[in-house]
């Protein structure tokens, strides 16, 4: 800090958005520095731009009426450049149709994560040592306790199968590995000058928590997020493998791998396609969630 | 480090708590009851009066709490009731799965450790060369690559082109035994239905522990130790495998716990693709039959093998890095 002088508050407030601003750009200039980093992102644009404009680009509805004559069609042949399905249905248009739940999957289930994993760790990680730190954390170690995917495959398995359950529970599921990194982040942060200067002028727990603390543990909540994002997407693609995913006519592509089991030699091309847009789609969350962390903090660079 | 393991253990007894109040809780929210299942148990027809005999004689129509503490109390005996499905003791259709896991586990677990050390320490030696790339690329795609994906392209690609030689479902060729055939051909036929499995699972499962291996070693590398040990004119041979392995291994040990708990649950895939007569195949089974009885018993005793595997992990720890304290 220079020397006192009396700053408006408006005043103030756009010098820390300038100084922001300067933040957001070095993070930028950092992350596009990472190559795979940036590969990734593009890869995540056009993949979500494809399965937000899916009616325009498909070339055949959601729907799609069983055509038998055309069924296990390879790929390449007329008007099917990646073949047709047992039904004679266009496995491109599918796997178009498909991305729309495979790739928000990852998203809400992470939300519902981020969110009880933020509120859990912050309030666990505020409150550290006392019995509500205690009981919280106990919470989130005996869900952790049960192998993820058996958990998973137990509760999908006694809801009503549905898109947004499978989402849910996913993000019920895998909250408290972000739980623990969050309250580790809040017994440091809580004995900082800053908590301190906050709460001897009378700042509440919760405004201390929320306004002053959070936003400093912001970083590694979004790194862990989105290195988080491909397991999620894993997650369902194996719920639908197994067949408890969506009922039809929703489709995802770990459903359409499901069905490529059974015609594995008459069209090795129906369990392909699908399952390497998981991949690449993991892939590029993967990279673009090291390309956050390697910018948001240079001295984590592996 | 009498007290230490007095108090961790300790600590378990509330995580188990919860884990059997979830486990037990879940299965509550189950729509339609196990009364579906029951009556095609006991071949009865859809008749009311049977339903209500049936819920009677398994206890079904007492409160919720009172069923729980029934239920936690024979757990605590080892009686984890019938299965309503199988029309068997709970602990007899698990001991009959368990033993087919823990073997495909152990050795998947084996195998992880002895490829996964090795690469991740070599590439954290040549930095950036070409092996380190490769090393790294491969981890980057074990760790993206949907497992049961990985397991179809090997049923199309190896399998299916292999003349029957690699089989893709269950366990061992039926009536190869011991008496008729000799102990090499039992090996070697069990062998052989290993292949497909132990590779996905291994496959799986090697990336993260190379990725932590490696940035470990890079780690240590840099510590003033090395340098000293270094500028003794130590060969380079000694400086890594003596003095760097040793501590770049303490946050490798820390992590076997949840790799541990991962392949269990990956199991329940893995054991589905290939038919393999394990835990994660009875597990699924039991979840989409509604036969509760046989899924709180697998949820529960997969909850206390991870519990006793961190448990192990931290006593491992404390016993190898003398820096730790354990008051």
């Amino acid at each position: 800090m220079a020397a006192p002088h009396l700053n408006t508050e408006a005043e103030e407030q756009l010098q820390g958005l300038a100084r922001e601003e300067s933040q957001f750009r070095q993070f930028v200039r950092r992350f596009a520095r990472n190559k795979l980093a940036v590969v990734g992102l593009v890869i995540l644009i056009i993949f979500y731009a494809v399965a937000i404009f899916a009616p325009f680009i498909a070339s055949e509805p959601l729907d799609a009426r069983v055509n038998l004559a055309e069924r296990f069609q390879p790929p390449g042949s007329p008007g099917h450049p990646l073949g047709t399905d047992n039904l004679g249905r266009d496995l491109l248009s599918r796997m178009i149709w498909g991305s729309r739940i495979s790739l928000s999957v990852g998203f809400v289930a992470m939300g519902v994560a981020v969110l009880l994993g933020t509120l859990v760790g912050s309030i666990a990680g505020y409150y550290g040592g006392t019995w509500i730190d205690i009981i919280l954390m106990r919470i989130a170690e005996a869900i952790d306790v049960i192998p993820v995917f058996f958990l998973l495959v137990t509760v999908v398995s006694v809801l009503e199968p549905s898109v947004y359950n499978i989402m849910i529970v996913i993000g019920l599921t895998s909250w408290p590995g972000l739980a623990y990194i969050v309250r580790g982040q809040f017994l440091s942060l809580r004995q900082r000058d800053f908590t301190e200067a906050s709460r001897a002028m009378g700042a509440t727990d919760a405004r201390l928590i929320f306004r002053h603390i959070l936003p400093n543990a912001v970083a590694p909540i979004i790194v862990s997020a989105t290195l988080r994002i491909g397991g999620a997407i894993l997650s369902e693609a194996g719920l639908s493998f197994l067949g408890l995913g969506a009922p039809p006519p929703a489709v995802s592509w770990g459903q359409i791998l499901s069905v490529s089991r059974t015609f594995l030699k008459q069209a090795p091309w129906l369990m392909f396609w699908p399952g390497l847009a998981i991949f690449i789609t993991v892939l590029a969350f993967n990279f673009v969630g090291d390309g956050i962390r390697d910018a948001l903090d240079p001295k984590l660079k592996r | 480090m009498g007290r230490y393991l007095l108090k961790r253990v300790l600590n378990m007894i509330p995580l188990l708590i919860l884990a059997t109040l979830l486990s037990f809780s879940i299965m509550q929210l189950a729509p339609g009851g196990p009364e579906k299942v029951l009556l095609a148990a006991e071949d009865a027809t859809l008749d009311p009066s049977r339903i209500e005999e049936l819920r009677e004689r398994w206890g079904l129509n007492d409160p919720i709490p009172v069923q729980y503490v029934r239920w936690l109390g024979n757990v605590l005996t080892g009686d984890f009731g019938r299965s309503y499905f199988y029309r068997k003791p709970v602990s007899e259709v698990i001991g009959s799965a368990l033993p087919a896991t823990l073997q495909l586990q152990s050795i998947a677990l084996f195998l992880t450790y002895l490829i996964a050390l090795p690469l991740g320490i070599i590439s954290a030696v040549r930095q950036y060369s070409k092996l380190d790339y490769a090393v790294t690329g491969l981890a980057f795609a074990g760790q993206a690559a949907p497992s049961f994906w990985v397991a179809i392209l090997l049923i199309w690609g190896v399998a299916m082109k292999s003349n029957g030689l690699i089989p893709t479902n269950g366990i061992a060729t039926p009536g190869v035994n011991f008496e008729t055939y000799g102990w090499l051909s039992v090996l070697a036929d069990r062998a052989k239905y290993m292949i497909l499995p132990l590779t996905v699972m291994v496959f799986g499962s090697l990336t993260s522990l190379t990725r932590y291996m490696r940035s470990s070693m890079l780690e240590v590398l840099k510590e003033d130790y090395i340098r000293t040990a270094r500028a003794k004119g130590l060969a380079e041979k000694v400086v890594v495998y003596k003095h760097a392995l040793r501590n770049a291994l303490l946050p490798v040990i820390s992590i076997s716990g949840g790799l541990l708990s991962s392949m269990v649950g990956g199991a329940v895939i893995t054991e589905t693709i290939f038919s393999w007569p394990g835990i994660g195949r009875v597990g699924f089974d039991a979840v989409t039959q509604r036969d509760y009885n046989v899924s709180m018993a697998i949820m529960l005793m997969s909850g206390v093998l991870t519990l006793i595997g961190f448990l192990l992990v931290d006593i491992a720890y404390v016993w190898v890095d003398p820096r730790i304290k354990y008051d």
